[in-house]
Formats: C-alpha cells, sequence, structure tokens
C-alpha cells in the first residue's frame, strides 16, 4: 500500500531523528526519508498517470479513508520535492547556526512531522479528517516558526497558530455542515468522490453555508487578503528552508481543500462559487501588489508574494474555463518550486550578510555571488520573467481570461502583476547591484568586503530547485503535463 | 419513545444549550484568567450534556461517546496540560485593560448572538425538520463569541479558552446537524484539541522566557510600516 508508505516514511523518520547519534544522523535520516518519499510519490504520479491505482484504493476499506486521484498525487509530488531540496538546505543551514543538539533535534523531528501532515491532506478522502491534517500542519509548523525563540519570532508564532486555529474553528462547522447536507440528501460515503456523487440532491442552503464557511475558513490559512495578515510574520520569521515549505507547499496543500469543495458546490445552480473565488484572489493579488513596494524585509517580500500567487491561483480557478483551470494547477506547480528557490536564495543572503533589512543591504552581489545571483534569479522567476516556469502559467491563466471574454477580471489581474514585479524587483536590484554608499542603511552596516561562501549543501540545494524553475519554463514533460490536465479536471462536474 | 419523555428531553436539551450561551458571554466578560478557564470547563460539560441528551432522544449510541470524550478532555486533561506546559502566572493574571470595554463588549456580544439566531434557524431547518432545536444557533453563537474573544483579548490564557470556545460552539451545532459522523473522527478532533492545548502552552512559555510578559496580544512588532523586522538578527 503505497501511500501508507509514504506517510509513514517522514513519521518513522522523525522518530529515528531522536535516537541520539549525533548531528550527522539527523540530518542525513532527514534526507534521506526525503528522498525515499519523492521517489515513492512519483512511481505513484506515473501510476495516477498510466491509470494503474493500486487495487485496495478503489475497493476495501481503503477507499473510505485514502484516496488518490490526479490532483491529490500533483500536491503529494510537490510537496515531497520540495521538502527534499528543504532537507538538504536545512544540513548547512541549520549547521551554520551552531545550535545545541537538542534543538537541532527538536527542528528535524518538528521538519518530518511537519512534512508528514502536509502529505496527509491530500492522501485522506474523507472531508473531517482532511480538517484535522490541516489543523496538524498548524501545531507541527508552530513551533518551526517560533525556532529562533526571537521576540518577533514567538509574535509571529502565536499570530499564526491563533489566527490559523481561528479559521479551522470556522472550517469545522463547515465541514459540519457539510456532513449534514450530505445526511439530507439521503446519505452515501462521506468522502470527497461521494460526496460529488450525491451533491445534486443537497439542500442548496446548507451546501452554500458550509462552501462559505470552508473558504473563509481554510482561506484564513491560505492566506487570502483579508484574512493574511499572519502569513507575511510567519512565512518570514521561520528558517528559511522551513519557509520554503511554509510558502511553496503547506498553502499550496490548505488550498487543496478549497479546490475540492468546487465540483460539490457546482452541483448548485447559482450556487457563485467562481465568483467568490475570483473576487477573493483578485482581492489579495491587488492588496499584495501594493503592499509589496512598501516592504522593509526581504524574507516578508516573499512572503506576501505567496498572498500575491494564492490569489493569482484562485482567480484562475474563478475565471472558470477548462483552460484556466490548466493554467491553474500549472501556476500551483510552479509556485512550488519557483518560491522554495526563493526562500533558499533569501536564506543564503541571511547567511551571507544576517539582516533581513533591505535598507542595510547594498552590493550583495560583491559579498556572495551566488547569494545575489540566486536573489536576482529568484525575484525574476517569481514574479514571472519569461522564460521561467511562472511566465508559463500565467500567460496560460491570462490568455484563458481574454479568450473567455472576462476582460475586466483579467486585465486587473495582468495588471496587479506588472506591479508587483516592479514591487519585488526594485528591492532586490538595490539589495544585490547597489552601490555600498546607497541607501540609509549605510552608516548601520559596515560595508563587509571579504566574500562569504555558502555552505555546501545550500549550494546544492538552490541549484536542485533551479532546475525545475528553468525547465518548466520552456518544456512540460508529457507525464507532468497528464498529471496536471487530470488535475484541471477534477476541479469541474 | 413516549411524547412526554422526548418533550423532556427536548426541554432539558434546551437548558444546556440555554446555559452553555451563558458560559458564552462570561468567557467574553470575565477578566480573571482562572474565571475564565472554569467557565470554559463548566461550557464543556454543557455540551457533554447536550450530546447525552440528544443521544438518548434519537437513539444516537455514538452522541454518548462524544459526551464521554468531552467529559475526560476537557475538564480534567485540559487543565492538567495546562500545568504541565505553560507558566502558572497564566491563571492569576487579570485583565484590567482589554480592546473594547466590558458593556461595549457585551453589546457586541449580544448583536452576535441574534445574528447567530437569524443565521442559525435556516440552517437548520434546511437540514431537515427534525433538527429544528436550540442547538444550532446557539452553536454558532458560541462561534462568534469565541472569536470575539480572541479579538478582544490580550492574556494567553483567555485567548487559549476562546480558541477552544470555538470549537465547543461548533460541536454544539454540530451534534445536531451531523449526528452520525464516526467516533474515530470524534476521537481524532478531540485529540486535537488536546495537541492545540499542548503546542500553545508550550509557546506561552517560550513567549515569558523571551519577552517577560504572558500578554500576547500586546506583541506588535511585526508591522509593514515600522521597519523594526528588518533589524533582527537571526539564526546566527
Amino acid at each position: 500500500m503505497i501511500v501508507v508508505v509514504i506517510l509513514l516514511v517522514p513519521v518513522v523518520a522523525a522518530l529515528l531523528v531522536l535516537v541520539p547519534l549525533g548531528r550527522r544522523w539527523m540530518s542525513g535520516v532527514t534526507v534521506v526519508a526525503s528522498i525515499a518519499n519523492l521517489v515513492l510519490t512519483g512511481a505513484l504520479a506515473l501510476d495516477v498517470v498510466a491509470g494503474r491505482l493500486p487495487r485496495e484504493l478503489h475497493d476495501g476499506g481503503w477507499s473510505r479513508w485514502i484516496a488518490i486521484d490526479g490532483l491529490s498525487a500533483l500536491i503529494l509530488v510537490l510537496i515531497a520535492l520540495v521538502a527534499t531540496t528543504a532537507a538538504i538546505y536545512s544540513v548547512g543551514y541549520m549547521e551554520h547556526g551552531h545550535l545545541a543538539v537538542r534543538k537541532l533535534r527538536l527542528y528535524y523531528a518538528n521538519y518530518n512531522l511537519f512534512v508528514f501532515s502536509m502529505l496527509a491532506i491530500p492522501s485522506v478522502a474523507e472531508p473531517t479528517l482532511a480538517w484535522i491534517v490541516v489543523e496538524l500542519t498548524t501545531l507541527c509548523s508552530a513551533l518551526l516558526v517560533s525556532f529562533e525563540n526571537t521576540r518577533e519570532a514567538l509574535e509571529a508564532a502565536w499570530k499564526y497558530v491563533v489566527l490559523s486555529l481561528m479559521g479551522a474553528g470556522i472550517a469545522l462547522l463547515g465541514f459540519l455542515t457539510l456532513f449534514a447536507s450530505m445526511q439530507a440528501a439521503g446519505g452515501g460515503t462521506y468522502t470527497w468522490a461521494g460526496l460529488v456523487e450525491v451533491a445534486p440532491r443537497m439542500p442548496p442552503l446548507l451546501l452554500q453555508t458550509s462552501f462559505l464557511l470552508i473558504l473563509i475558513g481554510l482561506g484564513t490559512k491560505v492566506g487570502l487578503v483579508p484574512m493574511h495578515t499572519w502569513l507575511p510574520d510567519a512565512h518570514s520569521q521561520a528558517p528559511s528552508p522551513v519557509c520554503a515549505l511554509l510558502s511553496g507547499v503547506e498553502t499550496t496543500s490548505i488550498l487543496y481543500v478549497v479546490l475540492r469543495m468546487l465540483p460539490i458546490i457546482e452541483a448548485v445552480p447559482g450556487a457563485h462559487a467562481a465568483t467568490w473565488m475570483l473576487v477573493l484572489g483578485l482581492l489579495s493579488v491587488g492588496f499584495s501588489a501594493f503592499l509589496l513596494l512598501q516592504v522593509h524585509d526581504y524574507k516578508r517580500l516573499f512572503a506576501f508574494s505567496t498572498v500575491e500567487h494564492m490569489g493569482i491561483i484562485l482567480t484562475a480557478v474563478g475565471l472558470g474555463a477548462s483552460a484556466a483551470g490548466y493554467g491553474a494547477m500549472q501556476q500551483v506547480v510552479n509556485h512550488s518550486v519557483t518560491k522554495s528557490f526563493c526562500f533558499f536564495a533569501a536564506g543564503a543572503a541571511l547567511l551571507a550578510v544576517r539582516t533581513r533589512d533591505i535598507a542595510s543591504v547594498r552590493g550583495l552581489i560583491r559579498r556572495s555571488p551566488v547569494a545575489g545571483s540566486a536573489l536576482i534569479f529568484g525575484g525574476l522567476a517569481i514574479t514571472g520573467a519569461p522564460p521561467l516556469a511562472v511566465f508559463m502559467s500565467e500567460f496560460a491563466i491570462i490568455r484563458a481570461g481574454l479568450a473567455q471574454g472576462k476582460y475586466v477580471a483579467t486585465g486587473l489581474l495582468a495588471v496587479f502583476i506588472v506591479i508587483a514585479f516592479f514591487g519585488i524587483m526594485i528591492h532586490l536590484n538595490r539589495m544585490v547591484f547597489g552601490a555600498d554608499d546607497d541607501g540609509p542603511g549605510n552608516e548601520r552596516h559596515e560595508p563587509e568586503t571579504a566574500k562569504f561562501s555558502l555552505p555546501a549543501s545550500c549550494n546544492v540545494a538552490l541549484v536542485l530547485a533551479a532546475v525545475p524553475v528553468l525547465v518548466l519554463g520552456v518544456y512540460v514533460p508529457e507525464p507532468l503535463h497528464r498529471l496536471i490536465a487530470m488535475a484541471a479536471a477534477t476541479l469541474t462536474r | 419513545m413516549s411524547d412526554g419523555a422526548a418533550q423532556l428531553l427536548d426541554s432539558l436539551d434546551a437548558l444546556a444549550c440555554g446555559l452553555f450561551l451563558l458560559t458564552s458571554f462570561g468567557i467574553v466578560a470575565t477578566r480573571q484568567a482562572r474565571g475564565c478557564l472554569q467557565l470554559f470547563i463548566a461550557q464543556s460539560l454543557l455540551l457533554a450534556a447536550s450530546a447525552a441528551l440528544l443521544g438518548l432522544r434519537f437513539h444516537a449510541a455514538h452522541l454518548y461517546g462524544v459526551a464521554l470524550v468531552n467529559l475526560v478532555t476537557k475538564p480534567i486533561i485540559v487543565p492538567w496540560l495546562l500545568r504541565k506546559t505553560s507558566p502558572a502566572g497564566i491563571y492569576t493574571r487579570r485583565e484590567v485593560e482589554q480592546v473594547l470595554n466590558i458593556p461595549v463588549t457585551l453589546t457586541i456580544s449580544l448583536a452576535l448572538a441574534i445574528f447567530a439566531y437569524f443565521v442559525g434557524i435556516p440552517l437548520a431547518r434546511a437540514a431537515g425538520p427534525q433538527f429544528v432545536g436550540p442547538n444550532v444557533p446557539i452553536g454558532v453563537a458560541g462561534l462568534l463569541l469565541g472569536a470575539l474573544t480572541l479579538t478582544v483579548r490580550r492574556e494567553a490564557l483567555p485567548l487559549l479558552v476562546g480558541l477552544l470556545a470555538m470549537e465547543n460552539g461548533a460541536f454544539l451545532a454540530g451534534i445536531s446537524i451531523a449526528r452520525d459522523l464516526g467516533m474515530l473522527v470524534e476521537l481524532a478532533i478531540a485529540t486535537d484539541g488536546l495537541v492545540i492545548v499542548f503546542i500553545m502552552g508550550v509557546l506561552v512559555r517560550a513567549v515569558q522566557q523571551h519577552v517577560g510578559t504572558t500578554a500576547v496580544g500586546e506583541l506588535a512588532s511585526l508591522r509593514e510600516s515600522g521597519g523594526q523586522s528588518g533589524d533582527a538578527e537571526v539564526t546566527t
């Protein structure tokens, strides 16, 4: 049973980390487990694409609890991919902090548990169980966000936990209402697939209420405006590899649950689910595009960009055509690989200059050529410069939107994306290429002329993470293309 | 079941729900941190009572399970976990300054409760004729009042209680409309509540150690305009 193995691997890794065999052991176990899981999820995804699902998933007791289709396989692969690069990155990054063994053990144990909780979201078939594992992601990552125990990190973690759990409380009522609406429709199996089946018979009022409660409740955790306030804090205060996980895949895996509601709610005529998503999406893109201009902290810059990208995905889904659905799923993939790279680059810059303040970093390219060029590359990639991955998907979304005749929404989306491009690149450009005497931060931060070299594992992770960003911009491999198409197909009835 | 017995159970359930609503108001308005926790425990007991009564009324055996889980986890394990994880100081704290003063908060609470009534009744009606009772509107009210607690409080313990009260509210509505959810799921949700308490307890302890306060709501250095956050040194 491959899915169970995938879920067990990080749990076993978390237990193995607790065995006191030194620093190398903890990071080694985590890296090996992540790579193993990447292979397993890859194999599972290939099976899904080829239509060869394990038999247990079709019948028997399993299908009640575990279900895998195109959408969930896609999310699983993304989580495993980012978990792998982030684990490799962690090796050098966390060593750099000269942490006590006990602290490092806490990090790796939590890291693996967090990966487990994320992998569980797309695997479970029952909505309330999905809600529980969404809660688990919050709880497993809370201590990672507060890991550095600074005042800011603790504040960020507290806000993260309180707002996420508040959202979860609202979503819980949504899921219970969803269950009630299924009972009112005459019952059935309470799984995502079962819900799609009985959806046309559900009382519209109940179904709509549950959809809104879930959209708002889980939207809090996805970071949709106006429930996003915790996200820039949490996604910037955590250690960089954790930021990569939080921003790259945690948001997407929560968004997965919201997307699962789509084929169910579409059974109700006039539910306006697409409109809700379009409005929330555009609001998130627009709001974050303007906020990007006034950010002082470069990790927050990328965190706000996550709010923007979640908005783009939601807008794409809201635009509604199957082409936009494909674009949305492509955007999910590209955002995950690109955003994780961005946080690796930001982490590299942080190691080199030891401050997160944009104004006090100038001429990074001279201090650390690797960090500087990675930051510029990441910035260009995440803002959608051609020919990198995000450009492809954003282009696909805008083209689909125009083909639909939704000129206003598509136009707004394009404008916001351009504003976000300038917002991010202005800051990064100054940091990387700016002259040392440029900017007010100069007197606070002495220009360090000595070259800084990154830990080897960070370099490896940066290169590995850059590969999909480059490749997906020009070429989508056939299996991935089919997987994305399958995922897009599950968004509609 | 005879009509008289059913009616009696219905009225008892209504009584439990009414008292539940009162405890929700109490949680919003009580200044004493310990009092907040005690009100929460009372609220959980009422939730358990309502679950047991509904179980009896509709012969839903699994609602007894819900009642039992609530009886064990919230009045016993939650305070125990809090004692284990968080600093003792959080109990004795008394909030002098809330974001809003108590009369204003209570007025807002009242408005929320009325709003919940108008939202909850149609919801319960849509679920089917057998669901019309006070559980759904009062559950929604509990959820909203829990959220209000989260917005007006600053001290760690009342905030935690607010979160758990939101969950209680969702459950109070849930046990009436989603009766056959399944024991495994209920158990998982209960465990989840305990993990919440554990993690938040650990966080509060860390905040007290490193920042020296348990008024976690007052931490507000991370914003765009201040530019303070960028100066923070990290990892190394």
